[in-house]
C-alpha cells in the first residue's frame, strides 16, 4: 500500500544545515511541529515540576525536618501545582490534540495555523514568566522570589498587604498570558473539528478523540475566562487600589474562591477528557474491537461537560455555605460520577469479548482503569459533604487528586506516547524499556499515593512545611517519599526510552498497531501536507473498511 | 491500493461545512461572554455593599444619547455589510465610517462621564466597592469597544484605498459579529449598572 | 439514627473500630507521650460521630462498587487476553447494547440518590442544629499564626489553648464557636471533635461541638494562611465540670501581681510589648498579639510551636524567628538583663 505520500523519482533531498532546521522549528505553523513543541516543552516542565515535588517529599520525610526553610517549601508547592497544571498537563494535551486532530479528520492542518503558533508561544512565554520569578520576584527587599500563596492564591493572601513584592504578580501574569494561548487553542480546535472534516466524515463518524477534544475545547473557552476575569480583578486590587477581594473594604474572600473554582473544577475535566480520548482510541485497537457504545460515549462526555460546570463549590464545603448550598453541590458532584462511570463501563465493554494485546500502551491504559476507578470513588467519598468536612484540606485530598492526575491522566499520557510515538517519529519505542518504565512507575505510584490517603484520615493537613512527631504521620510520610523516588527513576527511564528509540528504535511503518483511524493511513512521520489526496470516509473506522472490504463498518452504522 | 479510503457512493450531496471565520468568532464571543459574566456577577454581588462613598443613585446619570449611538452603530454596520455583499462599495464605506463615528461618540461619552465622576464626585476605582466594580465593568466594555474601533479603522483605511470588495464580504461579516457582540454586552452592562444597580 | 436497629448500630461500630485500629495502628509512635491521636475514626463528639458513621456507610458502598468493578476488569483481562491460537483473526465486532447501557446508568443513579440522602440528613443535623440555652459560646479569631479565644459571656480572653466542658449524658453542655478572622483565611480542625470549618475574614462562621470524653485533643490550622501555617497548632482541653469551673474562675481574675517581678513588669511596659499584648489589671491592652494575662496556664507557646518553659520563653522573646521564622512578632532587641527580668515577670502570669 502506498503511504499516501507524493514522491518525485530522481530528486535528492539533502539534509538542512542545523541553523535552518532550527529556524524552521522556531517559525513553524505546521500543526505536527507545534504539537511536538508543546509536548517537548511540557516534558521539560514535567521534569522541573517533578524536582519541586522531590524537594517537597524530602522535606516531609520525617517530622521537624530542616531540608528547606518554610519560605522555600511554600514556594515549592505553589510552583509545583501551578507548573504541573498549566505548563505540563494543559500543553501536553494540547500538543497531542494539535498533532492528531487534523490527521484523524482528514485535514491538512488546523483551521488557523498562525493562531496555533501564537498560542504555543504565548503558553511557553507564560511558563518562562512564571520561572523568571525566581530571579526577578524580589520587588521589595526580602519579600519576593517565586510565588508562595498556593496555586489557588486564596484572597486575601494574594492582596498587596499579605503578598508584597512581585512574586505574586508573576503568578498572575504568567497565567493570564498562557490563558490567552489556551483560548486560542480552544478556538482553533473547535473551528478545525467543525469546519475542516474530510468528505463523508459527519460528526457521527468522527473518531472519539476528535469528539472529546471538541468538548474539551468548548470547556476551555468557558472555563479559562473566569480565571482571566478573576486575575484581572486581582491585578486591579493590587495595582489600582481596587477592592474586589479586599475584606477590609467590604469585599469578599469567598467571591475569589467561587471565581477560582468555577475555573478550577471544570479545568480538571479539561485535563481528563483528553485522557479519556486517548483511552477511547487505544483500548479498541488493543482489544481488536470497536469502542463499545460510541453514541453513549459522546453523550456521556457532553453531559460531563455540562454537569461539571455546576459542581465547583465542592472545593468550598468547609467555607461556611449554608446547608442548602452544600446539599446542592453534593448532589451535582455525585451526579457527575454517573456519566464518568458509564465511560469506565464502556471501556470494559470494549475489552469484553476481545483479544487483548498487552503492549506497553495498553498496560498503561489498563492501569488507568483501576486507578481512575479508585480516584472516582474517593471523589464520591468527598462528595458526601460531612465526610468532606474531615477530608477537605488534608492529605486525603492531595492523594485523591494526584490519583486522578498522575494515576489517571499521566498514565493515559504514557499510553498515548507509546501508541503515537511511532507515528510522530517513524520509530517504535522499546517495549523492554517500556515495561521497566511501567512497572517501576506503577509500584512507585501506588506506594506514594495509596499510602498518602492515610495521613489525611489521621488529621494531617496539606501545605505544611513540617509536622509534629507523635501524630502517627512519620512512617507513612517516609513510605510516600520513597515511592516518589521510585517514580522519578521510572520517569528517567521513560526519557531515556524517548531518546534512545529516536535513534535506534525499530522502523515503524505506517500502521504498526493494525489500527483503524486515518492517521495510520499516512507515512510515519506524515509528510508536511498530511494527505496527498484528501480522503473520503464512509464509517467511523475507515481503515477497517479498507482492510475488511467484505465486512465494512459502513454496513452496520 | 492508494491511501484514499472507500469512496463515498453518494456524491450528489455536496460536502458543506460551516465557515471557519464565523465559527472562530462565535467561539471567541462565547469566551468573552464568560469573562463579562464574571464581572457582571461581581458587580451585582457588591450592589449596596460599599462601606463608604458615593452610591450609584447619587452620582450616575443614565447615558441615553450615547447608548443610542452605540446601538444604532449595530444597525449601520449591518447595513454596511449588506451593501458590500451586493457590491455597493460606496454605500458600504459611508455606512462603515458612520459606524466608526457612532462608536467613537460612545467612547467620548464614556470618557466624559468618567471625567465628571472623578472630578466632580471623587469616585475612582479605589474609592469603594461601587467604584471598583463600576470602572472595571464599564472599562472592560470600553476596552472591547476600542479594540473593535481599531479593527474597524483598519478596514476603513483599506476601504478608502478601494481594496474592500465583494470577496471580502465574508470577513466583514465576521468582524461585524464582533461589533454586534460589543453592543449586546452594552445592553447587559447598561441594564445592570444604570437600571438594576441603582 | 434514633431508629437504627441495635444490629446495624453494632455493625457500624464494629466497622468504625476496624477503621480506627487500621489507621490508629500508625497513630502512636513508640515512646511518645501524645495525649491523643488526630484520627477521624476516633470521634469524641456528636458531630464527629455523625460524620464517622456516614463515612463508614460511604466507605462500605464505595468499597463494594470497587470490588465488583475490580473483579470485572480482572476477569475480562484474564478471559479475553490474546492467545497464540488467535493469530490474525479478529473477534466479533460488537458496537454496543442499549440494555446494558441503561442498566449501568440506572444503577449508579440509584446509588447516587441513596448516598445523597444519607449525606443531606447529616448536613442538616450538623449545620442547622439550634443552639440550646446555656450552651457555652466562644468566639474564635484566627490570626497569622495563632488563635484568639474569647468567651464573651464569661469575660475571658485567652489564646491557642481552648478549654471546654465535657458533655455528660443527660446533661448536655455543648460549645458553640463563632469563627472570625483578623487577616487571611484559616481553618479550625480538631479531627476527633469536629469536621473543620474555615475562618474567613468578613464572613463569620459557626460550628458546635459536644465532646463526650475528657482529655486533650489536638488539631491545627488547615487552610494555608502564610509562611507559618504549619505551626498554627490547636490544643483543646475538654474538662470535667469542676475542672472547667476552676479554669474559668482562674481565667477571670486579673493578672497576678507579684512584687518580686516588678523589674520585669517595667521592662514589659517600657518596651512596646503592651502595644500588642493585653495583661488585664495593667496598662497593657494591645490586641495584635495573644492575651498574656494567664500565660503560664498554657502548656505551649507560639501556638504550639514550643513547650512553655523558661528557656523557650526566653528564646521566643529574644528572637521569635528562632522558634517560628516568619512570625509577626518582632525581636525586641532586649539586653540579657532585661530579657531575664521580663521572662521572670511572665512566669508570674499564672
Amino acid at each position: 500500500m502506498s503511504s499516501n505520500v507524493i514522491t518525485i523519482p530522481g530528486i535528492q533531498i539533502e539534509a538542512m544545515p542545523w541553523v535552518d532546521e532550527f529556524h524552521q522549528w522556531l517559525t513553524t505553523v505546521d500543526h505536527k511541529r507545534l504539537g511536538i513543541l508543546y509536548i517537548l516543552s511540557a516534558l521539560l516542565f514535567l521534569v522541573i515540576g517533578g524536582i519541586e515535588a522531590i524537594i517537597i517529599r524530602i522535606q516531609l520525610i520525617h517530622s521537624h525536618n530542616n531540608f528547606v526553610s518554610p519560605e522555600v517549601f511554600n514556594r515549592m508547592f505553589t510552583m509545583h501545582g501551578t507548573t504541573m497544571i498549566f505548563f505540563v498537563a494543559m500543553p501536553i494535551l494540547f500538543g497531542f490534540a494539535n498533532y492528531l486532530v487534523p490527521l484523524m479528520i482528514g485535514a491538512r492542518d488546523m483551521a488557523f495555523p498562525r493562531l496555533n503558533a501564537f498560542s504555543f508561544w504565548l503558553s511557553f512565554f507564560g511558563a518562562l514568566l512564571l520561572y523568571f520569578s525566581f530571579l526577578g520576584g524580589s520587588g521589595l527587599y526580602g519579600a519576593g522570589n517565586a510565588p508562595d500563596a498556593g496555586w489557588w492564591a486564596y484572597a486575601p493572601l494574594g492582596a498587596r498587604a499579605f503578598s508584597p513584592g512581585h512574586s505574586f504578580d508573576y503568578w498572575t501574569l504568567s497565567l493570564l498570558v498562557s490563558g490567552f494561548g489556551s483560548m486560542g487553542t480552544g478556538i482553533n480546535i473547535i473551528a478545525t473539528v467543525l469546519c475542516m472534516r474530510c468528505p463523508g466524515m459527519k460528526l457521527s463518524r468522527m473518531p472519539l478523540f476528535a469528539w472529546l477534544n471538541l468538548v474539551m475545547a468548548g470547556m476551555v473557552l468557558l472555563v479559562i475566562s473566569p480565571l482571566t476575569a478573576a486575575q484581572i480583578m486581582l491585578l486591579i486590587d493590587r495595582y489600582l487600589g481596587g477592592h474586589f477581594f479586599d475584606t477590609q473594604a467590604g469585599g469578599s474572600a469567598v467571591l475569589w474562591m467561587h471565581f477560582f473554582w468555577i475555573f478550577g473544577h471544570p479545568e480538571v475535566y479539561v485535563l481528563v477528557i483528553p485522557a479519556f480520548a486517548f483511552l477511547s482510541e487505544i483500548i479498541p485497537v488493543f482489544s481488536r474491537k470497536p469502542i463499545f457504545g460510541y453514541p453513549v460515549m459522546v453523550a456521556a462526555t457532553v453531559s460531563i461537560g455540562f454537569v461539571s460546570m455546576s459542581v465547583w463549590a465542592h472545593h468550598m464545603f468547609t467555607v461556611g455555605m449554608n446547608s442548602y448550598a452544600n446539599s446542592f453541590f453534593a448532589i451535582t458532584t455525585m451526579a457527575v460520577g454517573v456519566p464518568t462511570g458509564i465511560k469506565i463501563f464502556n471501556w470494559i465493554g470494549t475489552m469484553w469479548g476481545g483479544r487483548i494485546q498487552f503492549k506497553v500502551a495498553m498496560l498503561f491504559c489498563i492501569a488507568f482503569l483501576f486507578q481512575f476507578l479508585i480516584a472516582g470513588l474517593t471523589g464520591i467519598m468527598q462528595a458526601a459533604v460531612p465526610f468532606d468536612w474531615q477530608l477537605s484540606l488534608s492529605y486525603f485530598v492531595v492523594a485523591h487528586f494526584h490519583y486522578v492526575i498522575v494515576g489517571g491522566i499521566l498514565f493515559a499520557l504514557f499510553g498515548a506516547f507509546y501508541y503515537w510515538y511511532p507515528k510522530m517519529t517513524g520509530r517504535m519505542l522499546s517495549e523492554r524499556l517500556g515495561k521497566w518504565h511501567f512497572w517501576l512507575f506503577f509500584i512507585g505510584f501506588h506506594l506514594t499515593f495509596d499510602v498518602m490517603h492515610i495521613p489525611g484520615l489521621l488529621g494531617m493537613p496539606r501545605r505544611i512545611y513540617t509536622y509534629e512527631p507523635g501524630r502517627g504521620w512519620d512512617t507513612l510520610n517516609l513510605i510516600v517519599s520513597i515511592g516518589a523516588f521510585i517514580q522519578a527513576i521510572a520517569i528517567l527511564i521513560f526519557v531515556a526510552n524517548l531518546i534512545i528509540s529516536y535513534f535506534k528504535g525499530a522502523p515503524a511503518g505506517n500502521d504498526p498497531w493494525d489500527a483503524w483511524t486515518l492517521e495510520w493511513s499516512v507515512s510515519s512521520p506524515p509528510p508536511a501536507y498530511n494527505f496527498a489526496t484528501i480522503p473520503t470516509v464512509a464509517s467511523r473506522r475507515p481503515l477497517w473498511d479498507q482492510k475488511h472490504p467484505e465486512d465494512p463498518d459502513s454496513r452496520y452504522e | 491500493m492508494s491511501g484514499a479510503t472507500v469512496s463515498f457512493h453518494n456524491t450528489a450531496v455536496p460536502w458543506q461545512l460551516p465557515s471557519r471565520g464565523k465559527v472562530a468568532m462565535a467561539s471567541l464571543i462565547f469566551a468573552e461572554s464568560a469573562i463579562f459574566t464574571i464581572f457582571v456577577v461581581a458587580y451585582l454581588f457588591y450592589v449596596g455593599k460599599s462601606l463608604t462613598g458615593p452610591t450609584p443613585r447619587e452620582v450616575l446619570e443614565v447615558p441615553i444619547f450615547f447608548t443610542v449611538c452605540l446601538l444604532s452603530s449595530s444597525l449601520t454596520i449591518h447595513l454596511a455589510s449588506k451593501f458590500l455583499a451586493r457590491g455597493k462599495q460606496s454605500g458600504f464605506l459611508a455606512l462603515w465610517l458612520l459606524t466608526i463615528v457612532l462608536g467613537g461618540l460612545f467612547l467620548y461619552g464614556t470618557g466624559q462621564e468618567w471625567h465628571r465622576l472623578i472630578y466632580e464626585h471623587g469616585l475612582t476605582i479605589s474609592t469603594n466597592l461601587f467604584g471598583t466594580t463600576y470602572y472595571s465593568l464599564v472599562g472592560l466594555h470600553a476596552f472591547h469597544v476600542t479594540a473593535g474601533l481599531v479593527m474597524l479603522l483598519m478596514v476603513a483605511i483599506f476601504g478608502i484605498a478601494g481594496r474592500v470588495g465583494v470577496s471580502q464580504s465574508e470577513r466583514i461579516e465576521v468582524l461585524s459579529m464582533y461589533w454586534h457582540f460589543v453592543d449586546a454586552v452594552w445592553v447587559v452592562v447598561f441594564t445592570v449598572v444604570y437600571v438594576l444597580g441603582r | 439514627m434514633r431508629t437504627k436497629s441495635s444490629a446495624s448500630r453494632f455493625l457500624v461500630q464494629t466497622i468504625l473500630l476496624l477503621f480506627w485500629s487500621a489507621t490508629g495502628v500508625w497513630a502512636s509512635a513508640p515512646g511518645d507521650p501524645t495525649p491523643n491521636a488526630t484520627n477521624i475514626f476516633a470521634p469524641a463528639s456528636t458531630p464527629a460521630k455523625s460524620i464517622a458513621h456516614l463515612s463508614v456507610f460511604v466507605l462500605v458502598i464505595t468499597g463494594i462498587i470497587f470490588a465488583i468493578v475490580f473483579a470485572l476488569i480482572v476477569y475480562c483481562l484474564v478471559k479475553f487476553r490474546e492467545r497464540t491460537t488467535d493469530a490474525g483473526r479478529e473477534p466479533a465486532q460488537v458496537y454496543g447494547s442499549t440494555q446494558i447501557e441503561l442498566a449501568w446508568t440506572i444503577i449508579p443513579i440509584l446509588i447516587v440518590v441513596v448516598l445523597f440522602l444519607a449525606s443531606a440528613r447529616v448536613i442538616h443535623a450538623i449545620q442547622d442544629a439550634p443552639e440550646p440555652p446555656g450552651a457555652l459560646e466562644v468566639t474564635v479569631i484566627g490570626h497569622q499564626y495563632w488563635w484568639e479565644f474569647r468567651y464573651p459571656k464569661l469575660g475571658i480572653v485567652t489564646a491557642n489553648e481552648l478549654h471546654i466542658p465535657v458533655n455528660e449524658p443527660g446533661h448536655p453542655t455543648p460549645t458553640f464557636l463563632q469563627l472570625l478572622s483578623a487577616d487571611t483565611d484559616h481553618s479550625f480542625w480538631v479531627p476527633e471533635i469536629e469536621g473543620k470549618t474555615d475562618l474567613v475574614p468578613n464572613h463569620p462562621n459557626r460550628m458546635w461541638m459536644d465532646p463526650q470524653r475528657t482529655g486533650i485533643f489536638l488539631g491545627q490550622c488547615a487552610q494555608y494562611c502564610g509562611i507559618q501555617h504549619a505551626k498554627m497548632l490547636l490544643r483543646v482541653s475538654v474538662d470535667g465540670p469542676e475542672d472547667f469551673a476552676a479554669w474559668v474562675h482562674a481565667q477571670q481574675q486579673p493578672a497576678v501581681e507579684d512584687a518580686t517581678a516588678a523589674a520585669g513588669r517595667r521592662v514589659f511596659e517600657r518596651n512596646a510589648c503592651m502595644n500588642c499584648h493585653t495583661i488585664t489589671g495593667t496598662a497593657a491592652n494591645g490586641r495584635f498579639g495573644p492575651d498574656l494575662t494567664h500565660l503560664m496556664s498554657r502548656a505551649t507557646i507560639a501556638a504550639g510551636a514550643a513547650q512553655n518553659t523558661r528557656d523557650n520563653l526566653r528564646l521566643w522573646v529574644k528572637d521569635p524567628s528562632a522558634i517560628k521564622h516568619g512570625s509577626l512578632m518582632p525581636a525586641m532587641q532586649l539586653s540579657d538583663a532585661d530579657l531575664d527580668a521580663v521572662v521572670s515577670y511572665m512566669e508570674t502570669l499564672r
